[in-house]
């Protein structure tokens, strides 16, 4: 039969930001996948060179909109490397919560989102509804829902007000119960079992060859999380389990996803508890129009909801980075996986694979 | 968790929330009242805003510009200038950075996020009763002290303890080092109102930034484009610039004038000296007399000489600089840096005639013959007349006859002046209290203790003084009696015991003429055996002829010229305290006016 040319995104319910694919099937089966980046025309990498420290922060949210914080905070970590600074106790447990938070609201967002490529669609309303939920949460603490621009280097911009830890606290009460549904309404469903098990294998071999991490390889076996790994900020007096399995398939793999959003939940109320007093920002010297970075280069790195996100920093002491780059935690499954791991697979099971490996087009079309 | 189990009925799972509310809310059919914290449309207090134009510089998506409003105007004494925020709402970002560094704190976030119109144009606005909100919504986000963007206390700045400074005459403020100058121009947001206000217009944010990035042959580069005396103005300039200093609204000032100070104190000599005389030109041809070597005679010298002519400066004491050789005393402006100036002025070019009186060794008559243009610097070195009882008594001084005799004793140019174990300064200005803090100084070095009071009509917060002369005297034990008046100087046995004060209810007139009202029930009287008066000073004009004293035209003690400083004869120019004063920074802009005005009309004779 004569093979087909279709295009896969940049716009399609199954792409996550403007990304496309260009497939070659026989059938219904892709023969070869090119993934075509460039329709973002974002650039930035280049863009964060020519703004000072303190605006990029309102740049790099926009790296992966659906979990912003990632970014914001990474970056801080980055340049409070380089300066140097040790950031009030305080605002390292408000980081940890506004992390774990961004976390659960794209798993949401992901385990729901699976609904658009196998025809579920009470799950992504309700992803995006209890979503929502957690975006007042972000418009209390930080003045908006989806570009916090909250975490800065030397802390965070505003303290987080006692009625509204009492309030996340309610918010994880009720999304504990609605979890219950979740799993009842998506991983019970037989054309869910149906669609995913099986789907979209991920072989160990390849995992590590491409140097996928997060979700990817947790679901080989591996337990790695940047967050044990390497803890940063406060991972390392929280208890939490990582979870992992053994076998790769696009059903494991989203349910990875939905099994870490207790841990999340877990970690945000020991954090609410443990919280200390105190200041939640120290500053570089000057006002910020005048800030600069020592001299130096770093790479700073922390556990996104898709993997190992990493920025590396090179100042040269100006009061802009000379270089910025960024690791996004999707890149090996969005470029080489999707060369290289489609063929093989049905048309259908194209969208299934994006969702499940967690692509997120900007990060690494950057 | 329990382990998922193909559930046949799982898909009806949704059924029940049917009828249920849905968590989102049609905005905006509906009303949704946004968090405390949002960050919605701006708003600007109209009054408040000085135009600093800092939102814009922070702004990370160039969403803000800074527009000149008509119907404003560039205010350097409120320290406002004429522009004002204008916000593209297709461009922001709404990260409120520009509300954190706002330096009046005027620049709000409301709670109003709600807009709509087919018109794009409406979502570029300035922010004012006329803007999409009507500037008047609920405030929404707030600064804070962790999320303000400015620095808002000054790098402190060393000096001697009071103790210590009040028994010599050794400058005390030591001066920035490297690090703390750099850390103090990092406060700075190059906002450019201190230019608009400093009489000279120095090019203040751009030499603070050349500190900043620690390139001093730039920053040394910017004082002499507009001021040939910044070792002196680094020292006791009266800082106009730090009154309206942007980050001074919410914080301290930045300090501009110890940073100065740090340029010309650091900068290599051999570097410092290579970019003063690079501004030397060859190309005029003129030849111009100056007669007083003070500051606006040393900076019209100066500026002339850039401009390449020929320029004599005539000076009758010994020693150049005017009033801050022979007014300013030590601890405040050493010797050494006003001659680290006047020696680059006089290395471009500049032929210094010292001890030489116009009027008696020259006539000015002579100089017009012998120059193209003549240029009148001589100043306000007069002492005024107190003209109560008991003030022709000998051991009433006044401050312009004491003070030259204090400097010259502190360079061993004269004996120590006599000064008595218990003193009364009348007056309240900076010269008064240079005087009063001289007084400390001799008495300590001659009786170990000392005993000065300064009286003043006005009041003790509205002393004319700088602040910081009025705190730093009292730390040395100045005592101030602020609003009384002299009323006469009792003398008994023929020493002066007493001075007899009234209670000053007002100073002046309704038409804000000098006219002081006295309540003469309420009195006070302050022992002291010596009276110092340092009520102003006077113009002298003996050395000029009566034929061009009549030419000229006269405004109070002072002569009239237009901007650029021309009297109403077109050779002779003049500048400085008979024009113009208070004080040296004004001096330096009036030279370098007339510098530029010399130039032209010499052009013009071609």
């Amino acid at each position: 039969m004569k093979e087909v040319k279709l295009f896969h995104g940049p716009n399609h319910p199954g792409m996550h930001g403007n990304f496309s694919v260009h497939l070659t099937v026989d059938g219904d089966t892709v023969v070869s996948a090119r993934p075509n980046p460039g329709m973002l025309h974002r650039g930035f990498e280049k863009l964060m060179e020519r703004r000072s420290w303190i605006q990029n922060i309102a740049l790099i949210p926009r790296i992966c909109v659906p979990e912003p914080d990632i970014n914001e905070a990474v970056y801080s970590m980055g340049v409070e490397a380089l300066a140097g600074m040790e950031i009030p106790e305080r605002a390292k447990y408000i980081r940890v919560i506004v992390l774990e938070i961004a976390r659960i609201m794209i798993h949401l967002m992901s385990v729901g989102g699976i609904g658009g490529p196998t025809g579920l669609y009470t799950a992504p309303n309700w992803g995006i509804a209890d979503r929502d939920l957690f975006l007042d949460i972000f418009e209390k603490l930080t003045g908006h829902r989806i570009y916090h621009m909250y975490i800065v280097p030397g802390g965070v911009r505003q303290d987080i007000p006692a009625d509204l830890l009492k309030e996340i606290e309610e918010k994880l009460d009720n999304l504990e119960k609605r979890l219950v549904e979740y799993r009842e309404l998506i991983f019970d469903h037989p054309i869910i079992h149906k669609r995913l098990k099986g789907t979209a294998p991920l072989p160990k071999e390849l995992a590590l060859a491409w140097g996928i991490t997060g979700i990817g390889i947790r679901s080989n076996g591996f337990d790695y999380d940047i967050r044990k790994y390497d803890p940063y900020l406060v991972y390392d007096k929280l208890s939490f389990d990582v979870p992992v399995c053994d076998e790769s398939d696009a059903y494991s793999r989203l349910m990875l996803k939905f099994r870490e959003i207790p841990q999340s939940m877990r970690i945000i109320r020991q954090a609410i508890a443990d919280m200390p007093a105190g200041k939640v920002r120290i500053k570089l010297p000057g006002n910020a129009l005048k800030w600069k970075v020592p001299k130096g280069a770093v790479y700073s790195r922390l556990e996104s909801s898709r993997g190992e996100y990493g920025y590396y920093m090179v100042s040269d002491g100006g009061l802009t980075p000379y270089r910025v780059h960024v690791r996004g935690a999707s890149y090996p499954q969005g470029l080489y996986g999707v060369e290289a791991g489609l063929p093989g697979t049905r048309l259908e099971d194209v969208a299934v694979w994006l969702d499940t490996m967690g692509v997120c087009a900007p990060e690494f079309d950057r | 968790m329990k382990e998922p189990k193909i559930n046949l009925l799982s898909p009806l799972k949704g059924v029940k929330y049917l009828f249920k509310k849905p968590v989102t809310l049609n905005v905006p059919k509906e009303e949704r009242e946004a968090a405390d914290r949002y960050r919605g449309f701006h708003t600007n207090d109209w009054e408040t805003c000085i135009g600093c134009g800092s939102c814009s510089e922070i702004c990370p998506t160039s969403a803000i510009s800074m527009e000149k409003v008509p119907g404003l105007e560039i205010d350097p004494v409120e320290g406002k200038t004429d522009e004002r925020p204008v916000i593209d709402y297709g461009r922001c970002c709404w990260c409120a950075f520009c509300v954190d560094i706002c330096t009046t704190g005027s620049l709000k976030m409301s709670k109003d996020y709600v807009f709509i119109d087919p018109n794009p144009d409406k979502f570029i606005y300035i922010p004012d009763e006329e803007g999409i909100n009507h500037n008047q919504p609920e405030e929404g986000y707030q600064r804070n002290e962790e999320t303000d963007l400015l620095e808002l206390e000054r790098r402190p700045m060393e000096q001697a303890p009071a103790e210590e400074r009040k028994s010599s005459f050794m400058e005390y403020v030591k001066g920035f080092s490297k690090e703390e100058a750099m850390r103090e121009a990092a406060r700075c947001v190059e906002c450019g109102i201190c230019t608009n206000t400093c009489p000279a217009h120095m090019n203040i944010p751009e030499y603070i930034n050349a500190v900043f990035e620690d390139d001093l042959k730039e920053a040394s580069d910017y004082l002499y484009k507009t001021n040939p005396l910044p070792a002196v103005c680094g020292r006791v300039c009266t800082h106009k610039c730090e009154d309206v200093c942007s980050i001074a609204h919410r914080g301290e000032a930045v300090s501009i004038r110890w940073l100065k100070r740090y340029i010309v104190d650091n900068t290599p000599d051999k570097t410092y000296e290579d970019v003063v005389m690079s501004t030397v030109s060859r190309k005029g041809e003129g030849k111009v007399a100056i007669v007083g070597a003070g500051p606006a005679g040393l900076a019209a010298a100066y500026y002339l000489r850039t401009l390449g002519h020929a320029v004599t400066v005539y000076e009758e004491k010994p020693l150049p600089g005017g009033v801050m050789r022979y007014g300013i005393p030590r601890y405040r402006l050493p010797d050494e840096a006003l001659d680290k100036d006047v020696s680059l002025i006089e290395k471009t070019g500049v032929e210094l005639l010292t001890g030489t009186r116009v009027g008696r060794d020259i006539t000015l008559e002579e100089l017009h013959e012998k120059y193209d243009a003549v240029f009148l610097s001589t100043g306000f070195m007069d002492p005024r007349d107190l003209g109560v009882p008991g003030s022709e008594h000998a051991d009433v001084i006044n401050a312009m006859d004491f003070l030259p005799r204090v400097t010259d004793y502190i360079r061993g140019a004269g004996k120590q002046p006599d000064v008595h174990e218990h003193a009364v300064v009348i007056g309240g200005g900076n010269v008064a209290y240079d005087v009063a803090r001289s007084v400390v100084r001799l008495q300590m070095e001659r009786y170990g203790q000392s005993d000065v009071k300064v009286c003043a009509l006005e009041c003790v917060k509205e002393l004319p003084a700088d602040l910081e002369e009025v705190e730093e005297g009292s730390e040395e034990g100045v005592k101030v009696y602020g609003g009384w008046g002299p009323k006469e100087i009792i003398i008994e046995d023929g020493k002066i015991v007493r001075l007899d004060l009234v209670k000053c209810l007002s100073i002046f007139d309704e038409n804000g003429r000098f006219s002081p009202d006295f309540d003469e029930e309420l009195t006070l009287s302050i022992e002291g055996s010596q009276v110092f008066v340092s009520i102003g000073q006077a113009p002298d004009y003996r050395y000029l002829p009566e034929s061009i004293q009549n030419q000229l035209e006269f405004k109070g003690p002072r002569i009239r010229v237009d901007e650029g400083g021309r009297t109403s004869l077109e050779w002779l120019f003049a500048g400085g305290d008979i024009v113009k004063g208070p004080d040296i920074i004004t001096a330096v802009a009036n030279g370098h006016e007339a510098a530029k005005s010399i130039d032209a009309y010499l052009e013009s004779k071609k």
